[in-house]
């Protein structure tokens, strides 16, 4: 592990000025351990700037009563909503008692991100934070999830970044966020299932659209999942098994047979099928050597990885560790060669800086302009991760604006300090090679 | 970058663009004058994408086919019915529009819009991710091509000198139908294409104009043009979403003749698995500012139509049977539209499969019975006189043409 800039550029957001020769002393190895276990690393200073966003630590029963949504207010308040004065009014209504709405909860949740990404110190746990969100990508503005989406990334994303694959996709299936996205609270054996969720976790979630499934699993597993549910979206926003419009019947998924009478633990049969399934190794193992290596990621590592993934029953800690310490890693050929998210780039851009940032609408919608607005991406594959998607020549210029107006501590909340000349920043941070990671 | 003769040529042309009052014929472009022979237009392809699957069967609806009601008993949109709103606006005795898209109607009576049923890929996946892509690579089941099809169409038509926006998308990120070695530029607003730096800008431009060349040609053959208020063709009005501003500015790069040859557009939010209404809803409302947004960008151009063909596509249909949550699963054939000029419109193309049991895909989908290449082909031959199409879609022999040209 000699080249600690390369090591940085890949499990962190970026150097801070100095980190490297700071990184130098204490080894590689040692380091990437340091970050492989990110609960023995002491995060309370980063913690203590999270203490802006509150709803952040709510349940979701807590969001849906201070963050609620703006026409049940006003029924409530029989306030006239045609009135062309009367969004103003509900707004300082809500604020006389205590509550917002609910864009503040999306503005907590971007603004945390990019807190966490810049300040943070347990910098990997980040970084795979960011991965799983947008593998197991959900929509915030699609109605419920704008109550949901908080509590999927505490409870359901961020304990397992780092664990077991089978516990985070477990939790990611029973979450009412995904349960909504997908539309599986509403597939029922009575009325008719829905495949939409069936499809995307054997898709997008676990074998890959190559690994083997066909139309008939799909339709097996949305019958397994049937019955898998949310009681009252809008009101608590729990997972709940619903035994009466569960498909009780027998299924055949990818050759295995679940018996009849299973219910709820239908569904968890076929999350076990599914995470042990070699093509979801391989899916999974291609994805992280693809964010973490090269955009085509080389085949003897994702066989090596995948390796890793059935020998130790999806460990994704293990799978790290074979990832960041292969020679494919390793190689000069792969230094710089990924490029920058727009939350990547705007990060690295300010921890290069030393910068101070509230992580506020600001900065947070520059990072939508250049092309990646947070926990807003529709389809359900989530973002691509190649380079070539993020430089368009629109974007290319959003990129060029955020240095120019970070540079100039134009962006309210967000400053820098620098002593180099304003122009040679501002080549630095809109330069080809500050673009890539 | 050299100001080339042609963009002094084309800044003398525009002053006059852009300002509904006058008519756009009288603003010859200098590009015609100069590359095409004297009295040729300069064709135009606007290609659309409807991302999601859209539901052929709302759309365009085969209320003459009779299992078409019965596999949709809460979405299904009501037969036409002379003097009756919310119910499908008949186009054939056969085939009617969802009434959303009332603001077609027009276009296709005047013999512009030609709709093609049962289109799309004859590739059988029902993934979005993969439909799409072989959509735009325009080589289905191949994912070994990298680069679009019309990325490839600039290819096979070089153009010496070309306009920096000879190709654009308004869009995010360029779209995947562009993408390869041919010049495209993306972009999501006219307005703030370029460097905001205040009094440092030019000094700014200047630093970055030879690392990101494309970016900054275009950057420059825009400010030469553009005017800083756009305003549309007296009495057109762009619906408020961002599909509606992306024709929006697509009409006004049209017609601050910059040099666009292709332009590209997409619009989300078209996987209605759950609750998609019938006349009224979800789907209904998407569908009128889809609609909406297309008439518009439609009569913004006005007469410069005659030079333009404007394409839709979505990467597959949706099944034929509604599911358990007032919804459609994933299908297989879809619709689209092409309107312009040069279409022979008024009329709905394709051979109709028919959606008894034993005549759908599979037993759930609507058949397949035109390969979108066949379309897209077609546009390129006789519109964009492409001489050859077998470079932009390979391995494809197109069938005896439709004919909507």
């Amino acid at each position: 592990m000699q080249d600690i800039k390369h090591l940085l550029s890949r499990i962190s957001f970026g150097p801070q000025p100095g980190e490297v020769e700071r990184i130098q002393q204490v080894g590689g190895d040692k380091h990437l351990d340091e970050q492989l276990h990110p609960d023995r690393i002491d995060d309370h200073s980063a913690d203590e700037r999270l203490a802006a966003f509150p709803s952040i630590r709510m349940s979701t029963s807590e969001i849906i009563n201070k963050y609620p949504k703006p026409q049940q207010f006003a029924r409530r308040m029989k306030v006239n909503t045609a009135d062309p004065d009367s969004r103003r009014r509900i707004r300082e209504m809500l604020r006389d008692k205590g509550m917002q709405p609910p864009e503040q909860v999306l503005q907590d949740l971007q603004s945390q991100r990019l807190v966490r990404a810049v300040y943070s110190r347990r910098q990997l746990q980040e970084v795979m934070t960011d991965f799983w969100l947008n593998h197991f990508n959900i929509y915030w503005n699609k109605n419920a999830d704008r109550w949901l989406t908080t509590s999927y990334e505490m409870h359901a994303i961020r304990p397992h970044v780092l664990g077991k694959f089978k516990d985070l996709l477990m939790a990611t299936a029973k979450s009412p966020a995904m349960l909504f996205y997908l539309d599986n609270h509403l597939s029922s054996a009575t009325k008719g299932i829905n495949e939409n969720y069936g499809r995307e976790l054997m898709e997008l979630h676990t074998l890959g659209v190559d690994g083997g499934y066909t139309q008939r699993d799909v339709q097996e597993v949305a019958r397994a999942f049937t019955g898998w549910s949310i009681n009252r979206p809008e009101m608590s926003g729990e997972f709940m098994f619903r035994p009466r419009i569960h498909d009780n019947r027998e299924k055949v998924v990818l050759g295995h047979r679940i018996d009849a009478g299973g219910g709820v633990r239908d569904g968890e049969e076929v999350i076990d099928i599914l995470s042990k399934h070699p093509s979801t190794a391989h899916f999974i193992s291609t994805k992280l050597v693809r964010r973490f290596v090269a955009d085509d990621p080389p085949p003897g590592l994702v066989q090596h990885v995948s390796g890793v993934f059935q020998k130790t029953d999806g460990d994704i800690r293990e799978m790290m560790h074979a990832i960041i310490t292969s020679n494919e890693f390793n190689s000069p050929a792969v230094a710089g060669a990924k490029t920058k998210t727009p939350f990547e780039y705007a990060a690295s851009a300010i921890r290069s800086l030393n910068g101070e940032t509230d992580g506020g609408r600001q900065v947070t919608q520059a990072i939508g302009r250049m092309g990646q607005p947070l926990y807003q991406c529709q389809p359900p594959s989530g973002y691509p991760d190649r380079g070539e998607h993020w430089m368009s020549s629109g974007a290319v210029l959003e990129r060029l604006n955020f240095a120019v107006a970070l540079s100039a501590n134009k962006i309210p909340g967000t400053s820098v300090q620098f002593d180099d000349p304003v122009k040679t920043v501002v080549a630095r941070l809109g330069s080809p090679e500050f673009q890539k990671r | 970058m050299a100001i080339s003769r042609r963009y002094f040529l084309k800044s003398g042309a525009v002053a006059l663009a852009g300002c509904a009052a006058t008519p756009s014929f009288l603003v010859r472009t200098a590009l015609a004058q100069e590359n095409r022979a004297p009295g040729k237009d300069h064709p135009i392809i606007i290609a659309i994408f409807q991302r999601g699957a859209a539901d052929g069967i709302s759309m365009v609806v085969p209320f003459g086919d009779r299992y078409y009601a019965a596999a949709r008993p809460q979405i299904a949109i009501p037969e036409p019915m002379r003097g009756a709103d919310e119910r499908a606006i008949d186009l054939d005795g056969f085939f009617g529009l969802h009434p959303s898209l009332s603001s077609l109607k027009p276009i296709y009576d005047q013999g512009h819009l030609a709709i093609v049923h049962a289109a799309g890929s004859p590739d059988t996946t029902r993934s979005h991710f993969d439909a799409q892509d072989y959509m735009e690579s325009g080589a289905p089941g191949n994912k070994g091509v990298s680069d679009g099809w019309l990325n490839r169409y600039l290819q096979v038509s070089p153009e010496p000198d070309a306009s920096a926006f000879r190709a654009v998308a308004l869009t995010p990120a360029l779209p995947r139908s562009l993408a390869g070695p041919a010049a495209a530029v993306s972009m999501q607003r006219v307005a703030s294409f370029g460097i905001h730096g205040g009094k440092a800008s030019p000094e700014l431009e200047e630093m970055f104009a030879d690392l990101y060349k494309d970016t900054f040609d275009a950057v420059k053959t825009l400010r030469s043009a553009t005017q800083q208020q756009y305003t549309p063709t007296a009495g057109v009005q762009y619906p408020n979403t961002p599909f509606a501003q992306s024709l929006q500015q697509i009409a006004q790069l049209i017609k601050s003749n910059v040099g666009v040859e292709v332009a590209f557009a997409e619009v989300n939010g078209w996987d209605t698995h759950a609750n998609q209404g019938s006349s009224r809803g979800r789907l209904a409302n998407d569908l009128k500012s889809f609609g909406d947004a297309l008439a518009a960008l439609y009569r913004d151009l006005g007469d410069q139509m005659r030079n333009v063909v404007i394409v839709t596509m979505t990467e597959f249909g949706r099944a034929m049977r509604q599911n358990g949550s007032g919804g459609t699963d994933h299908g297989h054939a879809s619709c689209l539209f092409v309107a312009g000029g040069p279409v022979k419109g008024g009329k709905v193309y394709g051979r109709w499969p028919g959606l008894a049991p034993e005549q759908l895909y599979e037993g759930r989908d609507l058949a397949l019975t035109t390969d979108f290449r066949n379309v897209f082909s077609e546009i390129l031959v006789k519109h964009m006189r492409t001489p050859d199409t077998a470079r932009v879609f390979p391995n494809f022999k197109p069938a005896a043409g439709l004919q909507i040209l």
